[in-house]
């Protein structure tokens, strides 16, 4: 055995009701190399780590650290065998310190107060020792998204982890932020920690990693080196079948304006303005690409155009009609198809059928409802078109949206959308943490509409879907729309930067 | 072909559902039995007389029928009420004070219609005035929560429960002042009797079983049709289950819950009706016990479908019912049944312990019955 072996996992099998999770999965970790885990939504990427963290615990299979077998209970037990991980979503408490959070579970006490300074000096030693810039004594609030996720990484070396996951790190950056990460990945590696990087995202994996395993549905497929392969072979390796990776698109004149937003301010349920004096307009036919990295309003955006928010100020115009504040139902009867960003909390009821869940927003009109009455045989007919038409994986009508799968609940929502006679679609994050099938039919579906001379508001915080469907894009950051381009005459770095806050003098 | 064998495995469905859904409170049922019978023979009793003494007393005979058929009556209604509520995400601890309402408006038209028109009243105007009020009343009472709910976030739980105290506070100052019933040999604060026309005749002659327990059984029948069949069933499933996506689906939530709380008031004071109209023929302070409290633990026990409701209705009835019957053959405290009732009530709220005894596994649907603060 290879001494430089710092993680293995042999013969990982993990069985969830109904999912075989873990199929036999080996795995390793070489000491000071970044090896990352690459595989679809449900590929088996998170088992395998929660299984290693100790969140869940194998049906099978052993798991070694330095060479000895471990055996994992609980994170306890992960993080005394040197295993640290920074979660997608951040485990910190915006309102305590730096310090505070990083102790946070292990306090250091002094005369029983904490004690701050020690637990300072400490951080600032990680900090010289690692090049990871932080303040022990700033808030962690208060600080930026990328920086709150240097802290995560900091409570881990704090720990004295040596074997650091990153679970999706890169979701919530700028392209800019990212690079800083990698920067700071590789700065660990050069002083001996080990790094398992979870992603779906191709080509993070080309640009930072060691070794590349791909994952596809519970199983290993295959573990290779990032100069021998490309980003067509591995996402053939994540999908299992050939991909394109671009959306066929024609260009196309908009025509008339359907949608316009002036000077439009939202406050959130904090009371906070997160989108102030935001003007745009959509036209029949084009897509308006809305980019930004997550939190910088266009959640707030998005809600009080489809009519779930109330706007604080400014007005909206949806097919020559000011409909500034008004209810769901009226935005639908004049013509708004709205895929949420939210599936679960907003498009679904998990707990209805697929077939109710197709009508959820026509369900008191003919034919779905006749004197109050609901018409089931209307109902389940409706529902058999889409399935058919949107290609939805479900057994029957009778099943409940929930035992669906994220892409199959998703194409329920666009089939309902999509389906009705729309003037505008506004659609937020809609393929997020779907698989690269699904997402490629969204798409399509997106493009089918805007090619019908519908109107298309996309929000996403993935650029490359962004560039690949927007025939204009806006940028949006700290709640203003920073930019608005051609998406023919622009580059991923130039919106990298106003996402990251540049101003945008040199735009047209 | 295909068609037949997918309408075979959805009728397979359906019973699977009803059994999955019934496994739960039966197994509870059976298991408050037992630990119930164990702590009959703790104290010296004997467990099989005393249950079958509870058995004769509920179902034995035509008297025992008719009895345990009055005692459902109300709890059907109340139980109704709150399994509604729940169906649309709230939770109403109020029927006790919505029945008193429904009750006391009841009676006063009933006995108070006549004297203030000054001629007798037909029984086919008088009753369903009777029913309307007193329905109107319970629903009005309760809306108020909704409204409260819907407007304020004030959260129906304590809101419900405050209404409860004003309304039997209310009705005790009515019952003991201008409403008490004047005849001299009268100490007892209740109304006088109401008028036969505003009577709920029995169904057979010599039995007291009247036609509110028809009645009952066919607003059971009514709510489980409005619920699953029509749009306003839709929408207030759709409120209890997910009230963003049924905001984002277009529904006025804040009318919906409103509605659900009000439409909830209205079997709670229904129940209080009956029990005037029906059973009592005038209100008196303390007649109902604790009819509201106990709907709550039938709905739960019925898992909040009507039928279930019914079932549980009943089951709570006949133990009412038959516990004079087992403490006169046992000398068992009739005590003990608020004790099997408590004990049922515990396993189906905590179906962890039966889904541990029983070795069921978990589908992993949890029942929401009330949502956080604020909604």
């Amino acid at each position: 055995m290879n001494e430089n072996i710092v993680l293995e996992a042999k013969g990982i099998t993990k069985q969830f009701p109904g999912v075989l999770a873990n199929d036999n999965v080996n795995f390793d970790l070489r000491k000071g190399e970044i090896h990352a885990l690459l595989g679809e939504n449900g590929a088996g990427k998170s088992t395998l780590m929660n299984l290693i963290y100790g969140l869940h615990h194998p049906d099978n299979g052993e798991i070694f650290v330095n060479g000895k077998p471990v055996a994992i209970h609980s994170p306890n037990d992960s993080i005394a065998a040197g295993i640290g991980m920074v979660h997608q979503h951040f485990m910190l408490i915006p309102v305590f310190t730096v310090a505070e959070n990083v102790m946070l579970g292990d306090e250091v006490t002094k005369r029983g107060s904490l004690d701050r300074a020690t637990v300072a000096a400490k951080i600032n030693d990680i900090s010289r020792q690692y090049g990871l810039d932080v303040a022990p004594n700033a808030i962690v609030g208060e600080l930026p998204v990328g920086i709150q996720q240097r802290v995560e990484i900091v409570k881990t070396l704090y720990r004295n982890a040596e074997i650091v996951i990153l679970d999706e790190p890169t979701a919530v950056l700028t392209p800019q932020e990212a690079e800083d990460l990698f920067r700071i990945m590789r700065d660990l590696t050069a002083r001996g920690v080990s790094i398992i990087f979870i992603t779906h995202k191709l080509k993070e994996v080309l640009a930072v990693s060691d070794r590349i395993t791909v994952m596809r549905a519970g199983r290993v497929i295959n573990t290779v080196n990032p100069g021998e392969t490309n980003e067509a072979e591995l996402a053939n390796m994540m999908v299992g079948r050939q991909v394109i990776l671009t959306v066929d698109k024609k260009d196309r004149e908009a025509e008339g304006e359907v949608l316009n937003v002036e000077e439009l301010s939202v406050r959130d349920q904090r009371d906070l303005e997160t989108v102030h004096n935001v003007s745009f307009s959509v036209r029949g036919g084009e897509v308006l690409g809305i980019a930004g990295v997550q939190g910088n309003g266009q959640t707030e955006l998005s809600e009080a155009l489809t009519g779930l928010r109330h706007p604080t100020h400014g007005k909206v115009v949806f097919d020559g009609k000011d409909v500034t504040g008004k209810p769901p139902r009226v935005m639908t009867e004049t013509g708004l198809a709205h895929i949420p960003e939210d599936r679960q909390r907003h498009g679904l009821v998990l707990a209805y059928t697929v077939a109710d869940n197709m009508a959820l927003c026509d369900y008191y009109r003919f034919p779905f409802s006749q004197r109050g009455v609901l018409q089931p045989k209307a109902l389940d007919e409706h529902a058999r078109q889409l399935i058919n038409a949107f290609d939805v994986r479900t057994p029957s009508p009778f099943v409940s949206a929930g035992k669906l799968s994220g892409g199959n609940q998703q194409k329920v929502i666009v089939a309902r959308e999509l389906s009705r006679a729309v003037k505008l679609v506004i659609a937020n994050q809609p393929t997020r943490g779907l698989d690269v099938g699904s997402i490629e039919y969204i798409h399509n579906e997106i493009i089918k509409m805007r090619d019908r001379g519908v109107a298309v508001l996309l929000i996403s915080a993935e650029l490359d879907e962004i560039m690949a469907l927007s025939d204009r894009i806006a940028v949006m950051y700290r709640g203003e729309i920073v930019a608005v381009v051609d998406a023919k005459q622009t580059t991923r770095e130039q919106l990298g930067l106003w996402m990251a806050g540049a101003h945008a003098e040199t735009a047209q | 072909m295909q068609s037949e064998k997918q309408s075979g495995s959805l009728t397979r469905q359906i019973l699977q559902s009803i059994s999955e859904a019934s496994l739960v409170p039966f197994l509870a049922i059976l298991t408050a039995v037992i630990v119930g019978g164990i702590v009959i023979l703790f104290v010296g009793g004997d467990p099989i007389l005393a249950y079958r003494g509870l058995l004769q007393g509920s179902f034995g005979s035509t008297k025992a029928l008719s009895e345990t058929a009055i005692w459902a009556t109300p709890y059907i209604f109340a139980g109704l009420a709150v399994a509604l509520a729940f169906k649309g995400g709230l939770f109403n601890i109020g029927a006790e004070g919505q029945l008193a309402v429904g009750a006391v408006v009841s009676a006063l038209i009933g006995y108070a219609l006549p004297e203030w028109l000054g001629f007798d009243v037909p029984a086919i105007i008088h009753l369903p005035l009777v029913v309307v009020f007193g329905v109107i009343m319970g629903g009005v009472w309760a809306g108020i929560v909704g409204a409260l709910k819907a407007y304020t976030g004030g959260h129906e739980v304590i809101n419900t429960i405050m209404m409860n105290y004003i309304a039997l506070n209310t009705t005790s100052f009515l019952l003991n002042g201008v409403m008490k019933d004047r005849s001299p040999t009268n100490v007892i604060a209740r109304t006088p009797l109401i008028a036969d026309s505003a009577r709920i005749p029995p169904i057979f002659e010599g039995l007291r079983v009247h036609w509110g327990f028809v009645l009952a059984l066919l607003t059971a029948f009514f709510i489980w049709w409005l619920l699953t069949k029509t749009t306003l069933g839709f929408q207030i499933r759709t409120v209890g289950l997910n009230p963003d996506a049924a905001k984002y689906a277009g529904i006025n939530v804040k009318r919906i819950v409103i509605l659900t709380m009000a439409l909830s008031g209205m079997l709670a004071g229904l129940a209080g009706v009956i029990e005037v109209s029906g059973l009592n023929y005038r209100h008196e302070l303390g007649f109902s016990i604790g009819y509201g409290y106990d709907a709550i633990a039938i709905a739960l026990l019925g898992k909040s479908h009507p039928l279930g409701v019914v079932l549980a209705a009943i089951l709570f009835a006949a133990m009412r019912n038959g516990a004079t019957r087992m403490q006169f053959l046992t000398q068992m405290p009739v005590d003990l049944i608020s004790m099997l009732q408590a004990f049922i009530l515990l396993f189906v709220a905590a179906d962890a312990i039966i889904r541990y005894i029983y070795r069921i596994k978990s589908k992993g649907e949890r029942v929401v019955l009330t949502r956080g603060w604020g909604g």
